[in-house]
């Protein structure tokens, strides 16, 4: 996904002279290296000052530039949180902070560098477009959009290469779920690479004779209301999956909007209150609880729920 | 009153002819006339709104008329004119003395300054740049102008324009981390189309700067951060002035001018007195106050 990144930067470079990029001191890992290479006096490498990036980033945006600023998802919005309420979001200014290492498949570097509140601070903001890509495919199309669309965007990606759950056919649709399995069980919602485990679970619980329906919701923010709906209609039951914390991010806005609408049991497959420490990414994941089966085991309790 | 398609005032109420791009012709004499007038608005809008920042407003006032009404590139009638100079106010608290300049320029109604503050009205109670015409960043959380103005200077640069960024802190303000991050930053990118203004009158909300939080050595600090540095009485409309000029000249650099204010300047019981950074003058101190303002 971060190479993807690095490339599509690259390609709105040659295309679109107004985009600008930042980084702080990580652009070896973001890979905005590759768009510093190209068009070195495009590029300013901020250094190790996240809250100073986020400003030079509204200041040429408020100027008519494109920036795209990037670090890990630990740091933005963990360490600019005000820099970006105010000097992005509130004017609403075009900066696209594209962050990497969300979640906690960062793996060994442990808690420092896990993000597992990022979506909850960054959706927290009024007029932030939020996207999760689940592929490198989708990374793609979502770095283009947010070239193309006016407004603060920030888009999560992951260190590790994620298999892809897309070919080349699949066209991003901002705003829009994506129904990736029909179903009338019981419905998983996921972002980012729980997509992955989820279309695993999906075919897995179809063998046990659960027929789940799969979105994968990229868009996290503005979300999409009326597939959740038609989801919760439909299917009587939701299970949402997320490499973040149970608090305030996929599962806690899915919940929103089924209370509001629709109320079904929902079951979230997210971190538990607790910060995951160093370790592989595969066992990080095992241990706190979002794997394939940790879906299934979810929508097996949630069906339960069903038809009170 | 709302402001024209065009973004043309429709008030006319203002000092000179809205038209001209560089405002260079006024006196010292005239500007010291625009300085007592700005210091009446400051009080009058204050008093009127029972709210906002009377002190900090008071000591920037003659920074921010030579800004305004000598210095600066702008057109009132074109608050987007892509080739104007920007004006950013970091200590966004200073937002009254922003605005009565921003209103005796003509980009909008001189009484639409009595709205300070209120409910739906466009004079927010620290700088909103989503409402205000003129007003180019949305401050008030301290700190964060700098490396704003930091973006504009670099934008300017790419796109080889002649406009210069100009950024008014606070001292208080450069207790904040998120300055000094900018300027290194300032001084790495050699970003020497942006001068930066400290509005130096030594207090903050619990006291003198060297109490709370010792700034000093002051100057010292921004010159070894990679600045150049120019130190002016900032009640001089010659030194600054002159100070101004010099910056532009600087090259390789960026420049701050360290201007020594008093707190509350003009109005004897507000100079040097921390209470009045966030207080508004009631009926009686505005009374006074206007009258030692004539």
């Amino acid at each position: 996904m971060r190479e993807c990144y690095g490339k599509t930067l690259v390609e709105l470079g040659k295309e679109n002279p107004d985009i600008v990029v930042l980084d702080a001191d990580l652009s070896r890992s973001t890979m905005t290296q590759l768009f510093a290479g190209e068009f070195p006096n495009r590029f300013f490498d901020c250094g190790i000052a996240e809250q100073n990036m986020v400003g030079i980033a509204a200041g040429l945006a408020a100027s008519g530039k494109i920036p795209f600023a990037s670090t890990f998802a630990v740091f933005a919005p963990g360490r600019c949180f005000d820099q970006i309420r105010m000097s992005i979001a509130q004017p609403g200014l075009n900066v696209k902070l594209v962050t990497t290492h969300g979640g906690i498949t960062v793996g060994e570097d442990g808690t420092s560098h896990h993000s597992i509140e990022d979506l909850s601070l960054i959706c927290s903001f009024p007029g932030f477009t939020v996207i999760v890509p689940a592929d490198a495919i989708e990374t793609a199309q979502a770095i283009r959009v947010a070239a193309t669309s006016y407004g603060p965007f920030y888009i999560r990606l992951c260190r590790p290469k994620v298999p892809l759950v897309y070919n080349q056919d699949y066209r991003f649709n901002l705003g829009k779920a994506i129904t990736m399995r029909q179903g009338k069980d019981a419905t998983i919602i996921a972002i980012g690479l729980m997509v992955k485990a989820a279309l695993e679970a999906a075919d897995n619980l179809k063998r046990e004779g659960i027929d789940c329906r799969l979105l994968n919701i990229s868009t996290l923010k503005p979300i999409d209301e009326a597939a959740i709906i038609r989801a919760a209609a439909e299917t009587g039951a939701i299970v949402t999956a997320e490499e973040h914390l149970e608090h305030g991010g996929l599962g806690s806005i899915i919940a929103q909007v089924v209370a509001r609408h629709y109320p079904v049991p929902i079951e979230f497959v997210a971190i538990k209150d607790t910060y995951a420490k160093s370790g592989k990414p595969a066992e990080l994941l095992q241990r706190y609880g979002l794997t394939a089966k940790d879906i299934e085991q979810a929508v097996r309790s949630v069906t339960k729920r069903k038809g009170g | 009153m709302p402001l024209g398609e065009d973004r043309s005032p429709l008030s006319t109420t203002s000092v000179y002819n809205v038209k001209a791009e560089v405002f260079s012709s006024l006196s010292i004499k005239k500007m010291e006339e625009i300085a007592k007038r700005l210091r009446r608005h400051i009080i009058t809008m204050t008093g009127k709104a029972s709210s906002g920042h009377p002190g900090g407003s008071l000591s920037a006032v003659e920074i921010v008329t030579v800004l305004y009404f000598r210095l600066l590139r702008h057109k009132p009638s074109d608050p987007q004119w892509s080739d104007r100079d920007r004006f950013i106010l970091s200590k966004g608290h200073a937002a009254p003395l922003l605005y009565a300049a921003l209103a005796e320029c003509g980009y909008f109604p001189v009484d639409e300054l009595s709205t300070l503050r209120q409910l739906d009205s466009r004079l927010q109670g620290h700088t909103d740049r989503t409402v205000t015409p003129g007003v180019e960043m949305s401050a008030g959380a301290l700190g964060q102008g700098l490396s704003f103005a930091i973006g504009i200077a670099l934008a300017g640069r790419l796109n080889s324009q002649n406009c210069r960024a100009y950024v008014l802190l606070g001292d208080g303000e450069c207790d904040e981390g998120q300055i000094w991050e900018g300027a290194m930053a300032a001084a790495h990118f050699k970003v020497d189309n942006l001068t930066a203004i400290v509005d130096n009158n030594r207090q903050q909300i619990d006291g003198w700067n060297r109490d709370v939080m010792n700034l000093d050595p002051f100057n010292e600090k921004w010159q070894a951060f990679g600045w150049h540095v120019i130190e002016v009485d900032g009640h001089d409309f010659t030194q600054l002035i002159d100070a101004f000029n010099q910056a532009k000249l600087v090259k390789g650099q960026p420049t701050i001018i360290i201007a020594h204010t008093i707190k509350g300047k003009g109005v004897s019981f507000m100079e040097n007195n921390p209470d009045f950074h966030g207080k508004a003058p009631n009926a009686e101190e505005v009374e006074i106050a206007l009258k030692e303002l004539a």
